[in-house]
Formats: structure tokens, C-alpha cells, sequence
């Protein structure tokens, strides 16, 4: 089986722009990482596309409607927050099987404003939501974070930091939604959503889209794009298996360690070479859990490894420099593949303010709620 | 006694918030679930097949305990239109097996006064809502135990 290199990728600037359609967005991101590689859309034998507000509504398709009907295959994929990555999972796997030797992957979302989640109440019945607790993003993972604080005595202050860290790193990074600094009276004083998320420990909805077009080692080679490669080492998605709870709780720990364990094993390396992360930030409680799933820590030293900085740009495993989606922004369908953009900018080196100085291997973590995991695991090409 | 707005017969005339709440019309509400008798794992609700292991008509139904220990909680503060906030959102672990979430009532929404591991109670009243056509709910929240 080849190895598969991603030879083109690129994110819009995420924001809010209702003007503009869901197959336009994903377009504009088509062209962009087309032209990071050099390439057109007649040079792609298929397409795979992550939405999730228009799952229905054949969004692949519908950008070849605004880049050239090709008449290529298009899978459109839809796997809740992990939907981006599952499309550029979907793209690696056809070149491993050698079916297609260069491919395009797609993520774009347009996301409404507000919460997220819960509704419950169906066609017949009272809402159930604040009679049966809470089923908004922001109280399930508040509850995620509750359970790491009820085990290793995480704090308040502790997750708040996360959001302080990622706010920070966003204002180095021109295409996340904001660039200012919130120190943390900002986001403990923030409005209090669900303890213990408050409004700046959030991710922001927004609109975006991300591409990457992806190929063969010997594809590559032949184009004479191994310079700017970057090879992908591992590709895995889990989904949660049967828990105690997870039918009352999501458990979004045992589906992203078993990921981790399974990439490592796949790429052939461990936690400790990883030199930078993007990680499914949705909540500040979010992250500080998976700095133990990730194996980038023991999970009792989480709260310490955000106190002293450990995984801030410059510390020992820099995690979210793009801003994460706490601060760059969260559009469901394009967050996966717009990580990976991040991480094979800081491997090409062209990160610019925010580069991880001498970032050879780099992780990518996205969680889908319900649950899916996706981990992807790259390498600078020398 | 938390739970006299659900005896007497008074539950009776009340639809069940969710399936799994089963109002018996000589006896008192509860939570149904079910048992697999091949790996004991227990589960709020019917069931005809395990998720756990897998097996298939292995699953007999039993009544889920009213007694219960707080695992996680959240105290939320913004929610949807017309929904009243601050109400806690809680996790709660019930003797026997069975994990159910719901509010806990009979608390400061307050992190320092909710302590995860207190022991609870399910107490069933009569929902604050109705739906389109009228009809009244019977709901279950979590209470700590005195």
C-alpha cells in the first residue's frame, strides 16, 4: 500500500458569512488548496465532502457545480464534529487501497448563531430539556469536565486557562474569527453558559471551509511535489464503545485514547515525538481531558501541564496554536480538515508568528458527539 | 415526603415524560429498565438487544432503583427561550445499575454546595409543562437525600 502525502491545503478565513451558499464556500476552499498544489480540478478522480447542516442536500456535488462537473465520484460524508476529517479519512483510504492515486477532500459548515444541542420533546410530548437536565454542548461537556475535576481535582481556574491560551495563540493566527487577547478575569468573568463553561470557554460558531487534495507517494514524486509534502502517517476513527453510561453521557475519553493508541501504533511512534497538536477543543473543559487521552501527560497532571504552560506555543507540547476552536472558530463539517491545514502549515515551516520552531510530526483530534474519534498523524517530508 | 405530588393516584391522568417513567395504575411510578442475562450490564428502558455484548433476547426487564449516587453535574445558566434558568444538570449512578440524567432539586445552584457522590433519591411530580393539546406530564427529578 502507498503511503499518501497531502500535496495541497488550505482554509478560508473563518467568520460569518451568510451571503455567501454552503457549495460556495466549500468552493472558495477548493480552489485555494487546488492552487497550493499546483493543480486543477481536472486532475482530481474523486471527491470527498464533510457537511453536516446540509447533510441531505448533496454539497459535494454542488461545488463540482461551482469548479467544473467533472463527472468524478463524490462521497459526502456526515459524522457530526469529526465530518471533515472522516471526508479527508475517507480520501487517504481509496489512494491506500489503490483505487485513486490523487484525490480532493472538502470540509465546509455555515452554522447559525446560539446553542447547540438539546430540544428533546419530539413530535408528541413535552420538551424535556431543563425538566431531565441538560442536553446543550455547553452542560455535556461541562459534565465531561466535572468528571475529570470529581477525579483529579481539576479547577475552575484551571480549565478557564485553556481559553486563555487559545485566545492568545489566535491572535498570531490571521484566518481564526478573533484576535484578541482574554486574560482570565476575562473568562471567569465571561457570562456563565454552564458551570464550569462560561461564554469565552465556548467555541465560536461560525462559517468556513478547508481543503486538502491528497496522493500517492508515487503521485507525488511524478508532480514533483515531495518539497512541500507532508506524509500522512496515521489515519484512524473510533466510535465509543459500550460504557456504563455512555447512553446517559457521552464519553468522549475511551473513543479518543483508543484512537491515540491505535495512530501511535500506525504511525510508528509515540506521544513523545508528537511536537505540536490540534485538538477538539469545543469546550476549555474539552481539552484539559484529552491531554491524558492523547497520552501527552498522565491525565492527573492536565490541570498542571495548562498552570505552567507546558502546552502554550514555546512550552513542551504546544496544543492548539491555531487558536483552536475556542477561538478560531468551530464550523462543524470544516473543522477537521482545517487542523489538519494548520498542523502541515507548522510542518511546511510557513506558520509564520506562531510556528512551532522545528515541528517535524504533528497530531490532529477531532471528537464527533454521539461518538466518533478521528486522529490523524503527519510528518514533514524531508 | 418528596414524593406525595405522585401518590395517592395523584400520578394517574399524567402522561409520562419519556417512555422508560412507567406509571402503574395500582402502584407507585418508576423507572423501567432492563438486565442482560448474559454480561448483567443494565440499561434505562426496553431493550431487545445488548449493546454491551451484543446478545440478542437476552434482556429481562426490572424497575431501576430510586436510590442513587450524584456522579457528575452542571449548573446551567443559558439555555433555550422559555426554558427557566439556573437549574442543575445532573448524572446520577442508581443502586443495582443504571446511570440516569435529570435536574437535582432541593439545591443551591451553587458548586460549592453540590457534592459529587452525595447519596440521592427519584422523586416523581407533576411536570410544569403541558403540551399543545393540554395534557399534564408526570416527571422524575433528583433529590439529596436528608
Amino acid at each position: 500500500m502507498s503511503d499518501v502525502y497531502v500535496i495541497g491545503i488550505d482554509m478560508i478565513k473563518f467568520g460569518r458569512f451568510p451571503e455567501i451558499s454552503v457549495p460556495k464556500l466549500g468552493a472558495t476552499a477548493a480552489h485555494m488548496a487546488l492552487d497550493d498544489a499546483g493543480l486543477t480540478i481536472n486532475d482530481m478522480q474523486a471527491l470527498y465532502s464533510g457537511n453536516l447542516g446540509q447533510a441531505a442536500a448533496m454539497v459535494g456535488q454542488r461545488i463540482l457545480g461551482e469548479i467544473g462537473q467533472t463527472g468524478i465520484p463524490v462521497v459526502n460524508c456526515a459524522n457530526a464534529c469529526a465530518t471533515g476529517a472522516t471526508a479527508f479519512r475517507e480520501g487517504w483510504m481509496s489512494i491506500k487501497a489503490g483505487i485513486y492515486d490523487t484525490v480532493l477532500c472538502v470540509g465546509t459548515e455555515q452554522m447559525g448563531r446560539g446553542l447547540l444541542g438539546g430540544g428533546g420533546g419530539g413530535k408528541k410530548g413535552i420538551p424535556t430539556e431543563g425538566l431531565l437536565g441538560s442536553g446543550t454542548m455547553p452542560a455535556v461537556f461541562a459534565e465531561a469536565g466535572m468528571e475529570h475535576q470529581r477525579k483529579y481535582g481539576t479547577t475552575f481556574e484551571q480549565f478557564a486557562k485553556v481559553s486563555v491560551k487559545n485566545h492568545h495563540h489566535s491572535t498570531m493566527n490571521p484566518k481564526a474569527m478573533y484576535q484578541i487577547e482574554t486574560p482570565l478575569e476575562t473568562v471567569v468573568g465571561s457570562e456563565m453558559i454552564a458551570y464550569p463553561n462560561t461564554k469565552l470557554m465556548c467555541s465560536v460558531n461560525v462559517d468556513g471551509a478547508a481543503a486538502a487534495v491528497i496522493c500517492s507517494e508515487e503521485k507525488a514524486r511524478q508532480l514533483g511535489k515531495m518539497d512541500r509534502a507532508v506524509k500522512v502517517r496515521a489515519s484512524v476513527l473510533t466510535s465509543d464503545p459500550y460504557q456504563e453510561r455512555n447512553l446517559q453521557m457521552p464519553d468522549v475519553n475511551t473513543c479518543t485514547q483508543r484512537a491515540a493508541k491505535a495512530a501511535y501504533e500506525m504511525a510508528g511512534c509515540g506521544p513523545e515525538d508528537i511536537d505540536l497538536v490540534e485538538l477538539h477543543d469545543c469546550f476549555a473543559t474539552a481539552e484539559i481531558l484529552h491531554y491524558g487521552n492523547l497520552g501527552l501527560g498522565k491525565a492527573e497532571d492536565a490541570g498542571r501541564m495548562i498552570d505552567e504552560g507546558e502546552t502554550a506555543l514555546g512550552g513542551r507540547v504546544p496544543v492548539n496554536v491555531s487558536g483552536g476552536l475556542l477561538s478560531k472558530g468551530h464550523p462543524l463539517g470544516a473543522t477537521g480538515i482545517a487542523n489538519i491545514y494548520e498542523v502541515c502549515t507548522h510542518l511546511r515551516g510557513e506558520a509564520d508568528k506562531r510556528q512551532v520552531e522545528g515541528a517535524r510530526i504533528g497530531l490532529t483530534h477531532v471528537i464527533g458527539l454521539g461518538s466518533a474519534c478521528a486522529i490523524h498523524i503527519l510528518e514533514k517530508t524531508d | 415526603m418528596p414524593t406525595n405530588a405522585a401518590e395517592g393516584g395523584e400520578s394517574q391522568g399524567l402522561l409520562p415524560i419519556v417512555p422508560f417513567l412507567k406509571i402503574p395504575a395500582d402502584g407507585d411510578p418508576y423507572i423501567d429498565g432492563a438486565r442482560c442475562k448474559s454480561c448483567s450490564a443494565v440499561f434505562v428502558g426496553e431493550r431487545e438487544t445488548c449493546s454491551s455484548c451484543g446478545a440478542r433476547d437476552k434482556l429481562e426487564s426490572i424497575k431501576l432503583s430510586n436510590d442513587g449516587e450524584l456522579y457528575v453535574f452542571s449548573i446551567v445558566f443559558r439555555s433555550f427561550p422559555g426554558i427557566e434558568v439556573p437549574y442543575v444538570s445532573a448524572v446520577v449512578d442508581l443502586e443495582g445499575g443504571g446511570t440516569l440524567k435529570g435536574n437535582l432539586i432541593g439545591v443551591e445552584p451553587d458548586p460549592e454546595k453540590i457534592k459529587m457522590g452525595m447519596p440521592i433519591e427519584v422523586v416523581y411530580e407533576k411536570a410544569p409543562r403541558k403540551d399543545a393539546e393540554g395534557n399534564e406530564y408526570l416527571t422524575y427529578y433528583f433529590r439529596p437525600k436528608a
